[in-house]
């Protein structure tokens, strides 16, 4: 019996997203729609074990949440006769069809990361209404009380409703920039899992998951975005690496020391077909390749090598370079600086670095700049400076698995 | 439709700016405001605007006791006084922080954008 229940429920978050957002183009209200989709799962969890599991489970779901929901509207008395109307109406469109793909759960998913919300409502809102975490779920993840996590909700709730945050894919004028602001929750809310700090680690192990199946949704979606089809081959590519990123006792595992045989090839295959993807599309003329799907081909090249010393590296530095066109940013020239080191030799590199700090010294208090130059010192012989900068690297981060990684390779400096 | 506020905030940084512009320059700011507020009448969206005299003219009435209190001021010092406002209608939020977009350009202030509330079934 528990069994069963637990099968409905898992049926019933993946169809969550779909449900509610249907929910809420048919009632104009996030707040009906949740109600109505909770009370449909109670009568799941009734009949199902009972009639069996639907063929159309969402279909079935969404219609019986609709049903609870103008009943519920019924009941009510203090709605007047014109607003129950209103809300009643079979399929109210109160917008212009924008040539783009209609699906609810695109709507939802721009209503949820509208830049007039707080950018942390925006990501627990998307887990919430289009992931179907629980709020406790959500609350445990990103390490805030729940009270807290629900009253963020709660708020951001209330913006959408009180300022009319429209519950629409924006115009073409607008998509690419809004897009860019959906991509970013998402990958919040992946790396959230992935560079998880601190936490129970299965709880946060989970958003990588949920990242990747939001990232199939709008890949879905929106098949012919070049950066949404670059998001998801970064966070698969990515992910495929997660089973060689920490060893047994919980010590952080390089790229450059992973066991290549553990990466999950399906994840890799599938990474990489996106990314050729993306490269047929600039092929064909496409705009310039967006910040994701260079990063997507930086992993792409580092899977496509059977060990670390068949890497392209001056494919690495080429993209870096691309990368830092578009998104200029101290730790994209850092990551820049680790391909130097391969091409031009670790003195090149360590000048490269130390360079850096000076343009933006706030890379002092950055562990993996620490960490980077503490490696360049080693390759140099420098032990001295090297284990200063792995006890400095070691001091700017609380991650456990990097401190062990950090503590052993300063362990192995010579005298 | 729904009736949205957008509000021009001063703080004493952008009061000192205005005073020191030249005619001129006041000029060109009066002229791209008032094409702004033609294009929002030409498209419907406009309800009523105003711009409005320095803080230092407010009276405060305060009639919630047993007497009326008139007194000099607003209620409470802030850091940033109403300057001057639209009031505009518009479909939602998005198309409001559009006109939003439009008018911090034309007055060169940033602009706030709040919804009225709405009477109940009206």
């Amino acid at each position: 019996m528990s069994d069963a229940v637990a099968a409905i429920e898992r049926i019933y978050r993946e169809e969550y997203g779909r449900v509610v957002a249907s929910l809420v183009r048919r009632f104009g209200d996030i707040d009906v729609a949740e109600e109505a989709a909770g009370e449909a799962l109670l009568v799941a969890v009734e009949r199902w074990p009972v009639d069996g599991v639907p063929p159309n489970p969402g279909g079935w779901l969404t219609t019986t949440a609709a049903r609870r929901a103008i009943d519920r509207i019924r009941r009510e008395s203090h709605r007047d006769a014109k607003h129950q109307a209103a809300l009643m109406i079979a399929n109210p469109e109160g917008h212009e069809p924008t040539g783009l793909v209609e699906d609810d759960r695109l709507r939802l998913i721009f209503t949820c990361c509208h830049p007039a919300l707080a950018p942390e409502a925006r990501v627990a809102l998307t887990l919430r209404l289009l992931g179907g975490l629980t709020v406790a779920e959500i609350a445990a993840a990103f390490l805030v009380p729940e009270t807290t996590m629900a009253q963020r909700i709660t708020r951001a709730k209330r913006k959408i409703k009180d300022a009319h945050i429209p519950f629409r894919v924006p115009d073409e004028a607008d998509l690419t920039a809004r897009l860019a602001g959906v991509l970013a929750v998402v990958y919040l809310v992946f790396n959230e899992g992935y560079l998880a700090t601190s936490g129970e680690q299965a709880v946060r192990e989970d958003l990588t998951g949920e990242a990747i199946r939001l990232g199939r949704i709008l890949h879905d979606l929106l098949p012919d975005e070049p950066e949404v089809c670059g998001l998801l081959a970064l966070m698969l590519l990515t992910e495929a690496r997660r089973p060689s990123r920490v060893d047994e006792s919980g010590e952080l595992v390089t790229l450059r020391d992973q066991d290549r045989g553990g990466w999950e090839r399906a994840l890799v295959e599938e990474g990489h077909d996106l990314v050729r993807e993306c490269l047929a599309r600039h092929a064909s003329g496409g705009r310039r390749p967006g910040q994701y799907q260079l990063l997507a081909a930086i992993n792409a090249v580092h899977t496509d090598a059977p060990e670390v010393g068949a890497t392209d590296w001056a494919q690495i530095a080429a993209l870096y370079d691309q990368l830092y066109a578009v998104a200029p940013s101290p730790v994209v020239a850092l990551n820049r600086a680790v391909a130097t080191a391969e091409l031009d030799g670790p003195a090149v590199a360590l000048a490269e670095v130390d360079r850096l700090a000076e343009v933006e010294p706030s890379l002092t208090s950055y562990h993996a700049w620490h960490a980077t130059r503490a490696d360049l010192l080693r390759r140099l012989g420098r032990s001295a400076d090297a284990r200063a900068a792995y006890d400095a690297a070691i001091d700017a981060t609380a991650n456990p698995a990097e401190r062990a990684y950090l503590a052993r390779r300063r362990g192995t400096l010579a005298p | 439709m729904t009736q949205y506020l957008l509000a021009v905030n001063h703080t004493p940084e952008d009061l000192a700016a205005m005073d020191a512009m030249s005619p001129a320059e006041m000029q060109a700011m009066f002229d791209t405001v008032g094409a702004f507020n033609q294009r929002l009448q030409a498209e419907g969206a406009w309800v009523f605007a105003g711009g409005l005299q320095n803080h230092d003219s407010t009276t405060t009435v305060d009639n919630t006791g047993s007497d009326v209190v008139v007194t000099d001021g607003p209620f409470v010092e802030s850091k940033e006084y109403l300057g001057g406002f639209w009031v505009i209608e518009a479909p939602d939020l998005d198309a409001a922080l559009k006109w939003a977009a439009e008018g911090s350009k034309a007055c060169g202030n940033r602009v706030q954008v709040r919804p009225f509330q709405e009477e109940p079934d009206a």
